[in-house]
């Protein structure tokens, strides 16, 4: 999958937020404060997670299955909802 | 629109669902079995994917040949429920979309079955305490998450805290997945963890008692400390955590002045207990007490027709789950669960009642908290906006407190925040009016407009 315009790689089955994960990355979105946010529940109810998935905003990264070619965009402020 | 009608629809594909489909089923019920994630299990039997089967998944399973006994159900996964639309003379009609989580795409279902039964088991509750938002901070339950199900370690040197058992097994899966636990903090101290523990010792399941013994060699061999009476008061970094403040607790979970000490971790995992995740049962229009949906033995609600199993019930581990689940589904279909069967389910509520008395919340936390820190994630709404909204304002309602301050208005709507909120709100009014509004939500799940759109053109 592409973050943000770089490749990045995973293993079949894994969540977004997983792949992010085991490829280093701790935080990914930005909080309307500039607060840096990654996983905090990990099971779908908090979520500060939000990514934009192939142009679909506000996709919980730690529940959503990664597919090969997806593309991420990171989020910043309210994300895309505003 | 297609409106299916099974004999029993079950949502929560987790210890109590599959119990009481399973049991549903055996008793000749046309069963239809629902989840929102991608596989059953729910999130204690969460597991490596199909697509990365692993020979050894049972070594960080509890009851795992239970599980492989019961996934062999059909299952619809991906399928979140969004809607309970109440009846009178009957269980509500559930509206479900189908297909990859928070897709845009999915489609649409609808079923009016002849009795429910729910079973959406439970989230973490985590107290707030500064710099608790810095990434690197994780729910216990999340690293459980991340280790069970993507074999991810959150983190190098890793501290676990808050409250009760649960702590266990995420330490041993964190050192499982290749993270040096630093220790295992309990908030609560050794008299009442003993007291509550030790008490009625024959209540206990042995199994039970055998499996925390095993977590607790899990520590010893490795020679990691468990304090009780200790916890984290602060997480400190600027873009991620790298230190944290620990401090004694009192009995009433006050921090003890001139017992911090700064220990360097590069991620935390803390959990202080269960709230049941009942939005969908408060949606059906099922009496809830203190958040957990009131049942009779049976596991009967106070709507006809709805059963509720498992953790919305109130939290009691897995075995009381497969307990209730079992007669749920069973008198779901009709039929009464035996002596035997609802003996099972006595023993395991009496943990229930172990479990809240050795680690229940205690009052003390907010001593720990400064105005700066951060209440609602969503919104970034302070301990001290709290405070102030309160006493600008005068009102005693939750509502219009929520409404003047934004605290649980953000997009998790209050599940991560909600019950602290209440709990700071209620001290700071002397006494809200309107306690306990949190669990109600218009809709039970996040929808896109588009799909609310979507649903609607196709209701007749």
């Amino acid at each position: 999958m592409f973050v943000d315009g770089v490749p990045m790689a995973g293993l079949d089955g894994q969540t977004v937020a997983g792949v992010l994960m085991a490829n280093g990355r701790l935080a990914w979105r930005t909080t309307r404060a500039g607060r840096p946010r990654g996983v905090f529940c990990g099971i779908g109810v908090c979520h500060d997670c939000l990514v934009t998935i192939n142009g679909l905003p506000d996709v919980r990264a730690c529940q959503r299955r990664a597919v090969d070619g997806d593309t991420i965009a990171t989020e910043t402020g309210t994300g895309a909802q505003s | 629109m297609t409106v299916e009608t099974p004999d029993v629809l079950v949502v929560g594909a987790g210890p109590a669902g599959l119990a009481a489909a399973d049991a549903a089923r055996r008793a000749g019920a046309q069963v239809v079995l629902l989840d929102a994630a991608a596989d059953a299990g729910g999130q204690y039997w969460r597991h490596l994917p199909k697509e990365r089967p692993a020979a050894h998944e049972r070594v960080l399973h509890h009851g795992w040949d239970k599980f492989t006994a019961l996934r062999d159900q059909e299952v619809l996964t991906d399928a979140q429920v969004w809607l309970a639309e109440r009846h009178d003379d009957r269980p509500p009609t559930l509206h479900v979309l189908v297909g990859a989580s928070d897709g845009n795409g999915r489609t649409p279902r609808t079923f009016a079955p002849k009795a429910l039964v729910l079973a959406t088991g439970a989230y973490e509750r985590t107290l707030p305490f500064p710099g608790w938002d810095l990434p690197g901070v994780f729910t216990a339950g999340a690293a459980q998450a991340l280790a069970k199900a993507e074999r991810i370690a959150v983190g190098q040197r890793v501290i676990v805290a808050g409250a009760g058992p649960f702590l266990l097994p995420v330490a041993s899966s964190l050192i499982r997945t290749g993270s040096t636990v630093k220790a295992v903090l309990e908030a609560n101290g050794w008299s009442r963890l003993r007291k509550a523990w030790t008490a009625r010792p024959t209540e206990l399941p042995r199994h039970k008692a055998g499996e925390l013994a095993g977590y607790l060699r899990d520590l010893a061999t490795r020679r990691i400390p468990y304090r009780a009476a200790t916890t984290i008061i602060a997480a400190h970094g600027t873009d991620r955590v790298t230190e944290v403040t620990t401090a004694r607790l009192d009995e009433q979970w006050a921090p003890i002045p001139g017992t911090e000490r700064r220990e360097q971790v590069d991620a935390v995992c803390v959990s202080h207990g269960f709230v049941p995740r009942s939005e969908l049962a408060v949606n059906a229009g099922c009496r809830t007490e203190n958040g957990a949906v009131i049942t009779d033995e049976n596991g009967l609600t106070s709507v006809p027709g709805v059963y509720a199993a498992g953790e919305i019930t109130g939290v009691g581990g897995a075995d009381l789950a497969l307990a209730e689940g079992v007669v749920a589904g069973l008198a779901a279909a009709g039929h009464h669960a035996t002596a035997a069967q609802l003996r099972h389910k006595t023993v395991n509520e009496k943990f229930a009642d172990r479990l809240e008395a050795a680690h229940g919340i205690k009052p003390g936390w907010t001593g720990w908290m400064t105005d700066d820190t951060i209440v609602c994630r969503c919104e970034e709404v302070t301990a001290g906006d709290l405070r102030a909204g309160a006493e600008a304002t005068g009102s005693r309602g939750l509502r219009s407190l929520k409404l003047s301050t934004r605290a649980g208005l953000g997009v998790c709507q209050g599940r991560t925040c909600g019950r602290t909120v209440e709990e700071l709100l209620h001290r700071h009014t002397g006494g809200l009016l309107d306690p306990g509004r949190t669990e109600n939500r218009p809709l039970a799940a996040f929808v896109r407009m588009g799909e609310l759109a979507a649903a609607e053109k196709e209701t007749p």
